[in-house]
C-alpha cells in the first residue's frame, strides 16, 4: 500500500517531504552481506550483456568464461556467509527472506552448477552455430531465479523465483531452432510448465485464503490451528502437484523425457539437475515452513508419490536405447529416491530437510559429470544411442573411468557419493521402523537393483564392447570439458569417500524461525 | 611398535589402494612395470600383515588387537573403527597369501584382451576392498569394504571372462547388489531399534541383549542379513549366479572368487549376524541348515552333471560352502570353528582347483572334460597337483579340507540347546552321504582327465608343457598351507577357538535363559 501511494505521489507532481512524518517512506533494513550473491550476479549478468551489445561479434568467445567467472565471483559471498556461522541465519523482509546454511548449501550447488553448465556449453555451443551469449546470459538470469529460491520464505517469492529459474529454460530448451524436435522441447516443457504454474498459483491462493499472509511461517501456524476445512486440504494439494511437475514427479513427468530429449545437451544437464533441484527447494520450503504440522495430511500423497515416481522411473529407463532418455527417466527415479523422506517427515522434519539436501548436492555432481561424459562422447560419435559408448575403454580410459564413477554412484554403490546419498533416504525411511517408511525403504531397496541394470548396461558398452564403429583412435576432448569432468569425479569421490555432510548446526532452529 | 598398534591395519588395507592409484599415473605401456608394482603393493601389505601376525598376543584372540578407532561420519556416529582379533585373523592371512600369488600367477597369464594395468588395478583395488572388510568393525564401514568389493570384480568377469562374460557379470552383480540392499536396510533398522545410535558391532551386540528386542523383530532383520550374506556364499537357492562368475571370469578372478570372496558371506554370519542378532539367529539356523545340507547334496549332483571342469569347480564350491554353512548353523563353538577352517580350507583348495583348471584352459585351450584326458603323462607335475588338490577337497584325512567337513558334520550331531536335535542328526546323516558324493564327483574328474592316455587330438599338441616357473611360485605355498593345516589344524582352531567361544558363550546364556524363563 506504502509504495503504491508513493508512485502515485510522484506521478501527481507531490513532494514527498510534504506529506509529513507520518506517511515517511521508512526503507527496510536491508543486509547487503545476506543479499550479495543475488546482487553480484544481478550486476555482474548486466555487464555481461553490455559487454556483449558493444563488443558484438568479437566478443562473442569471451562471453561465456565470463558468465562462468560471475558465478565463481556470486560464490565468494556465499562462502563468507558460510564462514559467519554465528550470524546466521540472517531474516531480510520481515522473513520473507532467510539466509541460513539450509539455503547457503544449495546456492553453492546452483552456482556449482551453473558454471559446470556453462563449461559443458562452451564447445557445444560455439560448434552448433547457434546465439550463444544469449544462452549465457539466460543460464545467469535462470540460476538467479535459483539463488532466490534457496532464501524464499513467502508464496510470492517463491512463486516470482520459479518464473524467474523456468522462463528462460523454455526458451534455451527450444535453442536449435532448426530441429524440430527441440522446438517440440520448448514448446512442450513450456505449456506443461505453465500448466503447472497455474495449477501452484491456485494452490497457493487458497493457502492465502486459510491464512491471510504470504509468508510461509504463518501460513504454517494458522494451518496448524485452523480446523480442516476441504478448501485447506485443496490448497495443500494444489501446491504439491503444482512443484510435482517441476520436479518431474509421476503421473506429472511426461514433459521431460521428450525436453531432454530435444533440448541442447547442456541444457538437458541444467534442465536435469539445477531446475529440478530448484523444484525441489521449493518443495521443501512450503513443506518445511508451511506445512510441517500437518504430516497426516501431506505423508500419503507424498508416499504414493514417492513409489510411484521410483518405481515408473526405473522400469522405463530400462527399456531406453538414446543415452539422454536413460538419464532423463533415471532422473525420475532418482526423483522419487529424495520425495521419500517427505512421505516419513512427521516429528523427524529437519532429518527429512537434510536428507534431500544432501542428495540434491550429490546428485548434482555425479548427474553433470554423466552429461558432461555424454557430451565428450557424443562428439565424437554423433550419436546419442547407449551403444554408441562402446569400446570407449579403448580410445579414451580415463573418460571410461570418469563415466564408471557416474555411474556406480548414481546406482548408489559405495564408496562413490551417491551410496551416502541413498543412505541418508534410508536412514530417514526406517526411523522407529513404522511400517509406510521401511515398506517405502523396501521398493526404494528393489528400485535400485533395477536402476544398477541400466547403469550397468552403460558401463558394459564401454567396458566389455569392442567400438561400434571400429575406430579406436585416441579422441582430443576441449579443456573446458575435461574441467567439467575433474571437477564432478573429485566431488562424487570425496563425498563418497568421506561420507561428507555439510554442517546442520541450526536446521531445528530455521524450522522454527520467523 | 607404536606404528603397528596405530597404522599397521590400515597401512595393510590400504597399501593395494595406493599401489594402484601410483599405477594410474604410469602409461599402459609400461607392462612390467606395472606388474612390478602391483606385486609390490600386495607384498608390503602382506610384510605389514605378517609383522602384525607375529606381535598378535595369541594368548588374548578373543580381544581385538591392533583396534583404531577414529570418528569418520560424525552425524551418524559412524567411525572408523577396525581391529584384529582370533576370528578375522586367519582369513587375513588367506587373503594377503591368495592375493600376490595371483599377481605372480599373472606375470605370463595376463588374459585376453590384455591391459595389465587395468587388470592388476582391479586387482589390487579388490584386496583393499576384502581386507577391509575382515578388519572392520563398524557397520557402515564394513558394508562400504562389502560392496567395494563388487566393482572389481564385475569388470574382472566382464572384460577378461569367457564367452558368455556380459550374462555372467551382470548376473553377480545384481544378485549381490539385490541381497546388499536388504542388508543395509537391517543395518539400519538395528540402528534404530536398538536406541544405542551406533554402529558400532560389540556395542550393538551389548544394546540388543540390553534392550531386549522380540524374537520377531530380531528374526525380520536376520532376515534381511540373511539375503546379503546368504547370497554372497551362495546358498542354495540364491547360489545360480556361481557357477556362471566362476566359469566365465579368467583364472585370476575365479581364483579370488572362490579363495576369498564367497567368505565374505560366512564371514559375516559369524561376525555380524550371530552375535548381535542371537534369537534371531534360533529362529532361522534349521532353515539355514535345511538350505545348507539341499546345498550340499544339489551341488553334489550338479557336479556329477557337469562336462565343464570349471563349472564342475565351482559346483563343487556350493557343496562345500554348504558344510561351512551347517557348522554356523548348529550355533555352536565347535560347528563355528569347524566353518571357520572350512572356509580358510576351502579358500586354499579350490583357489587351487581354479588354477589348475586356468592352466590346463591355457595349454588345451578347453576345459571340456570329455576332452581331456592324460595329464599324468603329458604334464606329469600338474596331474599330481590335482590329485593332490583333488584329494583334500573331497576331505581325505592328513589333508586340510577334512577339518573343516569332517567336525562341521559331526557338530550336527549336538546342535546348540534352542534347536531341534533329531531335525539336525538327519543333516547330519544327509551331510555325510554328501562327502561320498564328493569323493565320487572329484575321483571321477580325477580319472577322466589326468588318468588314461592323452586324447589324440592333443597327443602331438607342442603347447602342452609341464608348470612352469610362474605357476611353481604361486602354487607351492598354497600346496604347502594344505599339507601343513592337514596335520597340525591347531594352527587355526587355536587361533579361533577364543573368539568363537564368546560368540557360544551368548547362544548358552540364551538357552539358560529361556530354559528358566519359559520352562524349557
Amino acid at each position: 500500500m506504502l509504495a503504491q501511494s508513493l508512485v502515485a505521489q510522484s506521478i501527481f507532481g507531490q513532494s514527498i517531504v510534504a506529506q509529513g512524518a507520518a506517511a515517511e517512506f521508512v526503507r527496510p533494513h536491508i543486509d547487503w552481506h545476506a543479499f550479495a550473491p543475488e546482487l553480484i550476479l544481478v550486476g555482474w549478468g548486466a555487464l555481461v550483456t553490455v559487454v556483449d551489445l558493444i563488443g558484438l561479434e568479437r566478443v562473442r568467445r569471451i562471453i561465456g568464461p565470463l558468465t562462468g567467472i560471475g558465478f565463481l565471483l556470486a560464490m565468494i559471498p556465499v562462502l563468507t556467509l558460510w564462514d559467519l556461522d554465528s550470524e546466521i541465519p540472517r531474516v531480510l523482509f520481515d522473513g520473507a527472506y532467510v539466509v541460513d546454511n539450509y539455503s547457503l548449501v544449495l546456492k553453492g550447488v546452483f552456482l556449482f552448477s551453473g558454471y559446470v553448465v556453462v563449461l559443458l556449453a562452451s564447445n557445444y555451443m560455439a560448434e552448433g552455430d547457434y546465439y550463444d551469449s544469449e544462452f549465457y546470459q539466460l543460464i545467469a538470469a535462470s540460476v538467479l531465479g535459483m539463488l532466490i529460491m534457496t532464501s524464499a520464505r513467502d508464496l510470492v517469492t517463491i512463486f516470482i523465483a520459479l518464473e524467474l529459474v523456468s522462463i528462460p529454460a523454455y526458451m534455451m530448451a527450444a535453442w536449435r531452432k532448426r530441429d524440430l524436435k527441440s522446438n517440440e522441447a520448448g514448446l512442450k516443457y513450456m505449456l506443461m510448465g505453465v500448466f503447472a504454474s497455474a495449477i501452484l498459483l491456485y494452490g497457493m491462493s487458497l493457502l492465502y485464503g486459510a491464512a491471510a499472509d504470504t509468508r510461509l511461517s504463518v501460513i504454517g501456524e494458522s494451518l496448524a490451528s485452523a480446523d480442516s476445512a476441504p478448501f485447506i486440504t485443496l490448497g495443500v494439494l494444489f501446491t504439491i502437484i503444482g512443484f510435482a511437475f517441476k520436479v518431474s514427479a509421476v503421473p506429472f513427468h511426461t514433459w521431460a523425457p521428450d525436453t531432454y530429449e530435444g533440448a541442447p545437451t547442456p541444457l538437458t544437464a541444467f534442465l536435469a539437475v539445477a531446475s529440478k533441484a530448484a523444484g525441489f527447494v521449493g518443495l521443501i520450503s512450503i513443506i518445511v515452513f508451511a506445512f510441517g504440522d500437518l504430516p497426516e495430511l501431506v505423508e500419503p500423497f507424498m508416499w504414493i508419490l514417492s513409489a510411484a515416481t521410483m518405481t515408473v522411473g526405473n522400469l522405463i529407463a530400462l527399456r531406453q536405447d538414446n543415452v539422454v532418455r536413460m538419464l532423463a527417466y533415471s532422473g525420475i527415479a532418482q526423483a522419487g529416491y529424495m520425495l521419500a523422506p517427505l512421505a516419513v517427515y512427521g516429528g523427524q522434519l529437519a532429518e527429512a530437510q537434510q536428507a534431500i539436501v544432501i542428495y540434491l548436492v550429490i546428485y548434482a555432481a555425479m548427474n553433470l559429470g554423466a552429461f558432461a561424459v555424454v557430451i565428450i562422447a557424443a562428439r565424437k560419435t554423433r550419436s546419442g544411442d547407449i551403444e554408441s559408448f562402446s569400446g570407449m575403454l579403448r580410445y579414451a580410459p580415463g573418460l571410461t573411468a570418469a563415466m564408471t564413477v557416474f555411474l556406480f554412484s548414481l546406482a548408489g554403490i559405495p564408496p562413490m557419493g551417491g551410496f551416502w546419498a541413498k543412505f541418508w533416504v534410508f536412514k530417514v525411511l526406517t526411523d522407529g521402523w513404522e511400517l509406510w517408511g521401511t515398506l517405502l525403504a523396501l521398493i526404494a531397496a528393489v528400485n535400485s537393483v533395477i536402476a544398477a541394470f541400466y547403469y550397468l548396461n552403460v558401463a558394459k558398452q564401454m567396458w566389455f564392447l569392442p567400438a561400434r564403429d571400429g575406430d579406436n583412435s585416441p579422441i582430443i576432448i576441449p579443456p573446458a570439458l575435461i574441467a567439467a569432468v575433474a571437477i564432478t569425479v573429485i566431488v562424487t569421490l570425496l563425498t563418497g569417500v568421506t561420507g561428507w555432510v555439510p554442517s546442520w548446526a541450526d536446521f531445528p532452529a530455521v524450522a522454527a524461525a520467523p | 611398535m607404536d606404528f603397528l598398534n596405530s597404522w599397521g591395519l590400515t597401512a595393510m588395507v590400504f597399501a593395494p589402494l595406493v599401489g594402484a592409484v601410483v599405477m594410474m599415473l604410469i602409461p599402459e605401456r609400461d607392462e612390467e612395470l606395472h606388474k612390478m608394482v602391483a606385486l609390490v603393493a600386495s607384498v608390503v601389505s602382506f610384510i605389514i600383515g605378517a609383522l602384525l601376525l607375529t606381535n598378535f598376543d595369541y594368548g588374548a584372540s578373543g580381544t581385538m588387537q591392533f583396534g583404531v578407532d577414529r570418528s569418520w561420519i560424525d552425524v551418524i556416529n559412524a567411525r572408523y573403527s577396525i581391529g584384529l582379533d582370533g576370528m578375522s585373523l586367519p582369513l587375513i592371512a588367506l587373503t594377503l597369501l591368495v592375493t600376490p600369488l595371483v599377481i605372480i600367477y599373472s606375470w605370463n597369464h595376463i588374459p585376453s584382451p590384455g591391459n595389465a594395468k587395468a587388470f592388476l588395478m582391479l586387482i589390487l583395488v579388490l584386496h583393499t576392498g576384502m581386507l577391509g572388510t575382515f578388519v572392520a568393525r563398524d557397520l557402515v564401514l564394513f558394508f562400504v569394504f562389502f560392496e567395494v568389493v563388487l566393482l572389481p570384480m564385475y569388470f574382472m568377469i566382464g572384460v577378461w571372462g569367457g564367452e558368455d562374460r556380459l550374462y555372467a557379470s551382470i548376473k553377480f552383480f545384481l544378485y549381490t547388489l539385490f541381497g546388499s540392499a536388504f542388508m543395509l536396510v537391517s543395518f539400519l533398522a538395528l540402528y534404530w531399534l536398538t536406541g544405542s545410535e551406533t554402529f558400532n558391532m560389540v556395542e550393538l551386540a551389548a544394546q540388543v541383549q540390553a534392550e531386549g528386542l522380540t524374537r520377531n523383530q530380531q528374526a525380520l532383520l536376520f532376515g534381511g542379513m540373511f539375503l546379503g550374506f546368504g547370497i554372497k556364499v551362495p546358498m542354495f537357492p540364491f547360489h545360480t549366479w556361481l557357477p556362471d562368475a566362476h566359469t566365465q571370469a579368467p583364472t585370476q578372478g575365479s581364483v579370488i572368487l572362490a579363495a576369498v570372496l564367497l567368505k565374505l558371506g560366512t564371514y559375516g554370519f559369524v561376525r555380524i549376524a550371530l552375535p548381535i542378532l542371537p534369537e534371531g539367529a534360533v529362529v532361522w539356523a534349521p532353515w539355514i541348515g535345511l538350505l545348507a545340507v539341499i546345498g550340499i547334496i544339489y551341488g553334489a549332483l550338479g557336479c556329477l552333471a557337469q562336462t565343464d571342469m570349471k563349472r564342475l569347480i565351482a559346483f563343487s564350491s556350493v557343496a562345500h560352502m554348504g558344510y561351512v554353512m551347517l557348522g554356523i548353523a548348529t550355533l555352536t563353538d565347535f560347528g563355528i570353528n569347524a566353518a571357520i577352517f572350512g572356509m580358510v580350507a576351502h579358500g586354499l583348495i579350490t583357489g587351487m582347483l581354479f588354477f589348475i583348471a586356468g592352466s590346463v584352459k591355457e595349454r588345451y585351450h578347453t576345459l571340456e572334460i570329455k576332452r581331456l584326458g592324460g595329464l599324468l603323462i603329458q604334464a606329469p607335475r600338474m596331474g599330481w597337483i590335482l590329485g593332490i588338490t583333488s584329494m583334500a577337497s573331497l576331505g581325505l584325512p592328513g589333508l586340510a579340507g577334512f577339518w573343516g567337513e569332517f567336525p562341521a558334520i559331526l557338530a550336527a550331531y549336538n546342535p546348540n540347546a534352542g534347536l531341534n536335535t533329531t531335525l539336525f542328526r538327519v543333516y547330519m546323516v544327509v551331510a555325510a552321504i554328501g562327502t561320498v558324493l564328493a569323493a565320487a564327483y572329484l575321483l571321477w574328474l580325477l580319472q577322466r582327465t589326468a588318468f588314461g592316455e592323452p586324447s589324440e587330438e592333443f597327443a602331438d599338441d607342442p603347447n602342452i608343457h609341464d608348470t612352469v616357473f610362474t605357476e611353481w611360485v604361486a602354487w607351492v605355498p598354497m600346496l604347502i598351507l594344505i599339507i601343513v593345516l592337514g596335520f597340525v589344524p591347531g594352527l587355526i582352531f587355536d587361533v579361533t577357538n577364543e573368539p568363537v567361544s564368546l560368540i557360544g558363550d551368548v547362544f548358552e546364556n540364551m538357552s539358560s535363559d529361556s530354559a528358566l524363563g519359559t520352562g524349557g
